[in-house]
């Protein structure tokens, strides 16, 4: 009876723990106060401020438009690198393996900096020209990603029977309708939970952002601006901008109701009748 | 050249992976509606060969003709063959009718229509929602599944998994079908209900079958035709019946059912010689040729010793075990076993009689490439016996990186001793291994020359010694048959082999 106590004690103390800090930042999104914890009566303004702050509003479009374009890049090259290396010969396998772990474990630091020395050098000898761009940015959010896409393929395809791809053939599949009809829908749990991933990364990403941005995207000729700089610059002046709390709350809620939708559709497309498009009924 | 109604022929067919050949000059014509069986351990290169018949590997060298047209270098999804795989290989994503259904919803079927000139044309059309139904539901029927079609692939057991692979395979109506290994992963109940169910399958669909198995009895049972294999190399096609009846070698003799195996020399017209007697046999081979002899153990026929002949084969049952129908003993017959089955109940250590039919002595050509003794021993002296004669042998090869102590056990790397006294060893001596003089030695072994044969370049000289031994050795000279000789074998010279395991001789302290 004890030892129950204690389990539930626990379990809810770690929720608390979780999800304290999202509630407390929830509540103070209704309040106005500058200084972050004091509470200067309740109020809706922040979130029409939110949406009146262009510098905010540019740097949050940057962001996700960033976040989409290299979680879409990663994942393609992330994937096609995966299904290529497992059907690779077993040395090559081997060393992309090996060399795909380093960037996992590497310090993103190293890897911004890195990249930075490598633009510079290849913007002087190679382009003669400044080559920091949205594409830069780009280069180094993919590099920072595609490890993590290749990581979270790898085991559904290592889970798959090897022989699968072969059926398909045997069954008048041509290589390509087999790869997209048999392997890819098998490995796509891997290839989503890649792709959520590199977003998350790209999302909140601030060293490689700062060190490979340039000029571009929504911030026309001034460098790319996006969530994290913009944050951190502005905290560099002053107090953190008190409408980044009603953007936080909004990012949180939209998760949340991202992970019930999924939810509820799984559960009916589980629960539906399955509908046999040449039977005929009697 | 190739069979009538010959639907599937492979010629001259060979497979090489890196530096080893693992398919060797494959040559078999199967007819259409054969259920054929390729038998053999792992490894013989079976499954390789019907990854080429499948399409997923190309011959090496050599060509497999479908229906008389070439398609060694067609690829899998244009033949029209399909497999069932070893470990189904079903599409885990997608339930079991649409499982079934894949390989229909790919198809293309030719069709007539007339175009704007009014010409009629063919084309090529997939088949309609309510024909893959159709045929699904006929499928589904065939393997007793139509009611499990809304399961997912996860939810079946492994037989269940087995017949939607099997489905998914014969609903594309190919002209052959492959099985690899299928009931491999069934446990032996569901396999012999399974085994049942795909002969029936085959009587009705009329499709040919090849079936891959290292399962002796399953391809007894199943096949119309066997074949057998040994690294890469067919041993043996026949129906089941010739094959249990009439192995052509050893190999296939011991694969196929159980069976006592004996080193045997002709020693008269059709008499054969082996377990120390003289049998009569129906086969006719040259006389001193060594061949090897299958008998079956339900062939020998046991009776009471009847003490006044002497002439009789007798032995001491040794080993009693009661397997249902019969018994099965073992009977040891000097330092040879015989396995007989009987009905009759024996008590071991009884002494009884055996008798073998002349026409179930089945007698093999054997090929002499050295001289074998399969039942030597080693005696307190670490010498090898062999033909109650002790040869001086390094004993140490049986255990590697071992050393004789002074006391005469073997010591093993790890300070283990054996006590290898008595130890049943295999001995092998090279043909060009033994030393042969006809000056009297009273330290050597003797023997009478019973046989010289010329090969081109040098003589085969066969010697019997009173143990009815045989030595055979290779020599430039020639030697008369009914001369006396004495026989040297270098000590270097006499390969060991021990039977069974090492850890039986460990001595303890």
């Amino acid at each position: 009876m004890v030892k129950k106590i204690f389990g539930q004690i626990y379990i809810w103390l770690i929720l608390l723990l979780m999800y304290l800090p999202v509630l407390v930042l929830i509540a103070f999104s209704f309040t106005e106060a500058t200084n972050v914890g004091e509470w200067s009566g309740f109020t809706f303004d922040l979130y029409p401020a939110l949406f009146q702050d262009d510098a905010i509003m540019r740097a949050l479009g940057n962001t996700i438009l960033v976040a989409f374009i290299s979680a879409l890049v990663a994942t393609l090259l992330g994937t096609l690198g995966a299904v290529g290396t497992f059907y690779s010969k077993k040395r090559t396998k081997k060393l992309i393996e090996g060399t795909t772990q380093i960037s996992i474990v590497n310090a993103e630091i190293v890897i911004a900096f890195s990249l930075t020395v490598m633009f510079v050098f290849l913007g002087t000898y190679v382009f003669k020209d400044y080559i920091f761009s949205f594409w830069t940015l780009l280069i180094g959010h993919v590099v920072l990603a595609l490890p993590f896409v290749y990581t979270s393929v790898k085991p559904k395809l290592q889970q798959m029977d090897p022989s699968m791809y072969e059926a398909a053939l045997d069954l008048g599949a041509k290589p390509s309708t087999a790869l997209t009809k048999v392997v890819l829908p098998e490995i796509l749990p891997g290839i989503l939970s890649g792709f959520l991933l590199s977003i998350t990364l790209s999302l909140d990403d601030f060293i490689i952002t700062a060190f490979t941005r340039g000029s571009g995207l929504l911030s026309g000729a001034g460098k790319i601006e996006t969530l994290s700089t913009l944050v951190q610059a502005k905290i560099k002046k002053g107090p953190i901008p008190v409408e980044m709390r009603a953007l936080t709350t909004i990012i949180f809620l939209l998760v949340v109701t991202g992970v019930i939708v999924i939810s509820i559709y799984r559960n009916k497309k589980e629960n539906a009748a399955k509908v046999r498009k040449g039977r005929v009924n009697a | 050249m190739a069979k009538e109604n010959c639907i599937i022929s492979l010629q001259g067919v060979r497979k090489v992976f890196g530096n080893t050949a693992v398919v060797e000059d494959f040559n078999l014509d199967i007819t259409k509606g054969e259920f054929v069986t390729f038998l053999g351990p792992s490894g013989c290169g079976k499954t390789t060969t019907l990854r080429m018949i499948a399409g997923f590997e190309t011959p090496t060298e050599g060509k497999i003709l479908l229906n008389g047209e070439d398609i060694t270098k067609i690829p899998p999804y244009k033949r029209p063959i399909n497999t069932v795989f070893q470990r189904y290989a079903l599409f885990p994503h997608l339930d079991v009718y649409d499982n079934v259904a894949f390989g229909l919803k790919l198809k293309k079927i030719p069709y007539e229509k007339t175009d704007k000139n009014g010409n009629k044309i063919t084309k090529l059309r997939h088949l309609t929602n309510e024909e893959i139904d159709k045929k699904v539901a006929k499928a589904l029927k065939v393997v007793d599944l139509d009611e499990l079609e809304n399961r997912d692939i996860s939810t079946l057991s492994g037989g269940q998994q087995q017949r939607v692979a099997i489905a998914r395979a014969i609903v594309n109506e190919p002209e052959i079908l492959l099985l690899d290994e299928p009931l491999g992963a069934l446990d032996l109940k569901m396999r012999k209900e399974m085994q049942l169910e795909l002969k029936e399958m085959h009587r009705k669909l009329g499709i040919t079958f090849i079936y891959v198995t290292h399962d002796q009895e399953e391809a007894l049972t199943m096949s119309d035709t066997i074949v057998i294999m040994k690294n890469g190399e067919i041993q043996q096609v026949g129906t089941p019946i010739d094959i249990y009846n009439e192995p052509v070698n050893a190999y296939v003799a011991d694969f196929i059912g159980e069976s006592n195996i004996y080193n045997a020399t002709m020693v008269g017209k059709k008499q054969v010689r082996f377990l120390n007697h003289a049998f009569d046999c129906v086969d006719d081979f040259p006389l001193n040729e060594k061949v090897d002899v299958v008998v079956r153990p339900e062939d020998v026929i046991l009776t009471k010793v009847n003490a006044e002949s002497k002439e009789d084969l007798c032995g001491r049952i040794d080993t009693k075990i009661f397997k249902g129908v019969h018994y099965e003993y073992v009977i040891m017959v000097g330092k040879n076993e015989v396995t007989v089955q009987d009905t009759k109940e024996r008590n071991i250590g009884d002494i009884v009689k055996i008798e073998i039919e002349p026409e179930n002595i089945q007698i093999m050509k054997k090929e002499v490439t050295a001289n074998i003794y399969t039942d030597a021993w080693i005696n307190n002296k670490n010498q090898v016996m062999i033909s109650e004669f002790p040869f001086e042998a390094d004993v140490t090869q049986i255990l590697p990186g071992s050393q004789i102590d002074e006391e005469g056990y073997l010591v093993g790397k790890d300070g283990k001793k054996y006590d290898l006294n008595d130890a049943d060893v295999i001995a092998e001596v090279g043909l060009n291994d033994l030393g042969i003089s006809d000056i009297e030695d009273e330290k050597c072994l003797s023997g009478v020359i019973v046989d010289t044969v010329y090969k081109g370049d040098h003589y085969q000289v066969m010697v019997r010694t009173e143990q009815d031994e045989e030595f055979i050795f290779e020599t430039a000279y020639t030697w008369n048959v009914n001369d006396i000789v004495w026989i040297t074998i270098p000590k270097e010279k006499i390969k060991l082999t021990l039977k069974g395991d090492i850890k039986k001789y460990v001595k303890e302290d």
